[in-house]
């Protein structure tokens, strides 16, 4: 049934098998074995579940609220640039002009002096409450206008793609203070770490593993609750629920700040892993991408959205690497035919299963 | 119904004076002056566009009007949003049976409850025994105990207006407006509706929109005659029926 969310034993065991297994066939299975798992592959995992948790994020707030959101990715690139300001004062006196405070393309500009948004980043603690709060901020203010104002439908998924473009635009300037087209890179080490070993890498796809697990359970709390069948009410019968006596805006208003929430730490747990992070995240293509993976996993199901997330990138890492042309086209394609012929996604092909072992 | 004392005054639930609404020069409402009494059941008819919805949007918050004032009890309710006017004992039944589909029959009821209706409430609140008790008093006014687990997209289209009408019972709104209870019933569901509506005169306020004349006779004990958005005629329904006007305008065609 809609709501309750199927699956999630099986995807909660998985993660917890992956953050187990992955890391002893990365570390302690040598790499002449077929078994071994190399850096990279596990690096490409950390970064798919990174997606996964985007796309629950945008299932929550489209498959449950019923908000078309074609701008998550701009709460996604928020989180990964507080993430990428903690990372670059890490590198401190490291860098290639050698400035103890000032990250190198400030030095490049000729600033002198460190911006006043910078403050606090060298501290580890501030970094991951701005990884939460820029989100926040960002999907309260837009949000608390758009609702208020009653924009829903195809009007409100334009704005986001607007502001998600906007935000790209701004950060392309270098006078923004966030590196301009180049954003950030060549970073160092994290709390300590050096991003560049492999246990490193292993302890962020085992957070990231976690991160997805409790992303997923939140949401799932969230869908399970009478606030979750308000905002499925809202999603059906948006008036109705008005006349029921809920404010209507305010619950839009916190699922989507939640839910921006979790794109912004779906994007800080990424940039370590990816190793960059510029403006081009917020590049409306992404945001589109992400309502793919959902659609494709089957939206409303939560669990099929972090499915659908892990089975298109890794179709995108198998096309970009054998016909790079063809991608994009495929994954147009892709989206037509779910679209067609498996309205409910993959989800929609499980739910199959158990009905025909019934009729038994 | 509630008998008039001498010297008690009655207790006017719902008043409305010179309410004006007007569309692009169109005048839905036209200094209409309505009031009803407390554990009144009261049925409005009227011609298509007498104004019968666009009041029924003044009261409950939807449209806002060009003049004029509506009280609930001492409650100006042109100060109120939807939702407060709902919170305040405002319940509404569409034309249109809206109910939410995808949710069963008890969540359905379950999101009606009266109370709290904040996210973080919600987010947090669980069904107390006597909350269980009210929603299975309800399902079983409206007759509907046995599809309480069933998808409410699933129910037949009496069902579906006997749910909403259930809806409005757990808001425990003191004043139910009812919008065209019996369209596209059969006659059997209509005989229901009108058991179900006079069951709920104790102790609710009910005003219904209905063009089933029928239907109106067999429940109303005073009728009020809506046309271009005034009231044209009030009273029992033989003295209205009798009316020159209204037959004029409405019956007599």
């Amino acid at each position: 049934m809609e709501g309750e969310a199927p699956g999630g034993a099986s995807l909660i065991a998985l993660l917890v098998v992956a953050a187990i297994a992955v890391p002893i066939l990365n570390q302690l299975v040598p790499a002449s074995s077929p078994l071994h798992v190399s850096t990279y592959l596990l690096t490409l995992l950390g970064k798919y579940l990174c997606f996964a948790i985007l796309a629950l994020a945008v299932d929550l707030i489209w498959g449950y609220g019923g908000i078309l959101s074609l701008g998550h990715a701009a709460f996604f690139a928020l989180g990964g640039y507080a993430m990428g300001m903690y990372l670059m004062r890490q590198i401190g006196a490291r860098g290639v002009y050698g400035d103890p405070v000032l990250p190198d393309f400030m030095v490049f500009l000729n600033w002198h002096t460190l911006p006043w948004f910078w403050q606090g980043f060298n501290h580890f603690a501030f970094a991951a409450l701005m990884m939460v709060l820029a989100p926040a901020l960002l999907a309260l203010v837009f949000g608390w206008f758009a609702f208020r104002s009653r924009v829903t439908g195809v009007y409100l998924s334009i704005m986001t793609q607007a502001l998600s473009y906007a935000m790209m635009l701004a950060f392309f300037r270098n006078d923004m203070g966030f590196g301009g087209n180049n954003g950030f890179t060549d970073f160092k080490d994290i709390l300590g770490f050096d991003l560049h070993q492999d246990s490193t890498r292993v302890a962020l796809f085992v957070a990231t593993c976690a991160a997805l697990a409790a992303g997923y359970l939140a949401c799932r709390a969230i869908t399970r609750s009478r606030a979750g069948r308000v905002v499925r009410a809202i999603r059906d019968a948006e008036s109705r629920t008005r006349f029921l006596g809920y404010r209507v805006e305010s619950y839009k208003l916190w699922v989507f700040v939640f839910s921006a929430v979790l794109a912004g730490i779906a994007g800080a747990l990424y940039v370590p892993q990816v190793g960059i992070i510029n403006p081009s995240e917020f590049a409306p293509i992404n945001s589109i991408e992400v309502v793919i993976w959902v659609a494709v996993g089957g939206r409303g199901t939560l669990v099929g959205a972090a499915a659908g997330a892990v089975l298109v990138n890794y179709a995108k890492t198998f096309f970009t690497g054998a016909f790079p042309e063809v991608w994009l086209y495929a994954l147009g394609a892709l989206f037509v035919l779910v679209t067609l012929f498996l309205p409910r996604g993959l989800m929609g092909l499980m739910d199959l299963v158990p009905r025909s072992s019934e009729a038994r | 119904m509630i008998k008039t004392t001498p010297g008690v005054p009655r207790r006017t639930i719902l008043d409305l004076r010179d309410l004006t609404v007007s569309f692009d020069g169109f005048k839905a409402l036209n200094a209409l002056t309505l009031q009803v009494d407390k554990g009144e059941l009261r049925c409005i008819i009227g011609p298509n566009g007498a104004g019968k919805t666009t009041m029924m949007d003044v009261v409950t918050g939807k449209t806002r009007p060009d003049q004029g004032s509506a009280f609930f009890g001492e409650v100006n309710l042109l100060d109120l949003s939807e939702p407060e006017i709902a919170q305040a004992g405002i319940g509404r039944k569409f034309q249109k049976p809206t109910v939410f589909e995808r949710l069963t029959v008890f969540e359905n009821l379950e999101l009606s409850l009266w109370g709290d209706k904040r996210f973080l409430t919600s987010l947090f609140a669980r069904l107390t025994p006597p909350q269980r008790d009210h929603i299975r008093d309800v399902l079983d006014v409206i007759g509907l105990t046995a599809e309480c687990r069933a998808l409410a997209g699933a129910l037949s289209h009496g069902q579906k207006q006997w749910l909403e009408i259930g809806m409005l019972l757990m808001q425990e709104s003191e004043l139910l407006l009812v919008d065209e209870p019996v369209a596209g019933m059969t006659p059997q569901e209509t005989e229901r509706t009108a058991e179900l509506l006079l069951s709920l005169m104790a102790e609710h306020t009910v005003v219904v929109v209905e063009h089933d004349m029928d239907f109106v006779r067999s429940i109303a004990k005073r009728v009020t005659v809506l046309h271009e958005g005034h009231v044209l005629a009030e009273g029992d329904m033989d003295a209205v029926q009798a009316d020159p006007r209204v037959v004029e305008v409405y019956l007599g065609g």
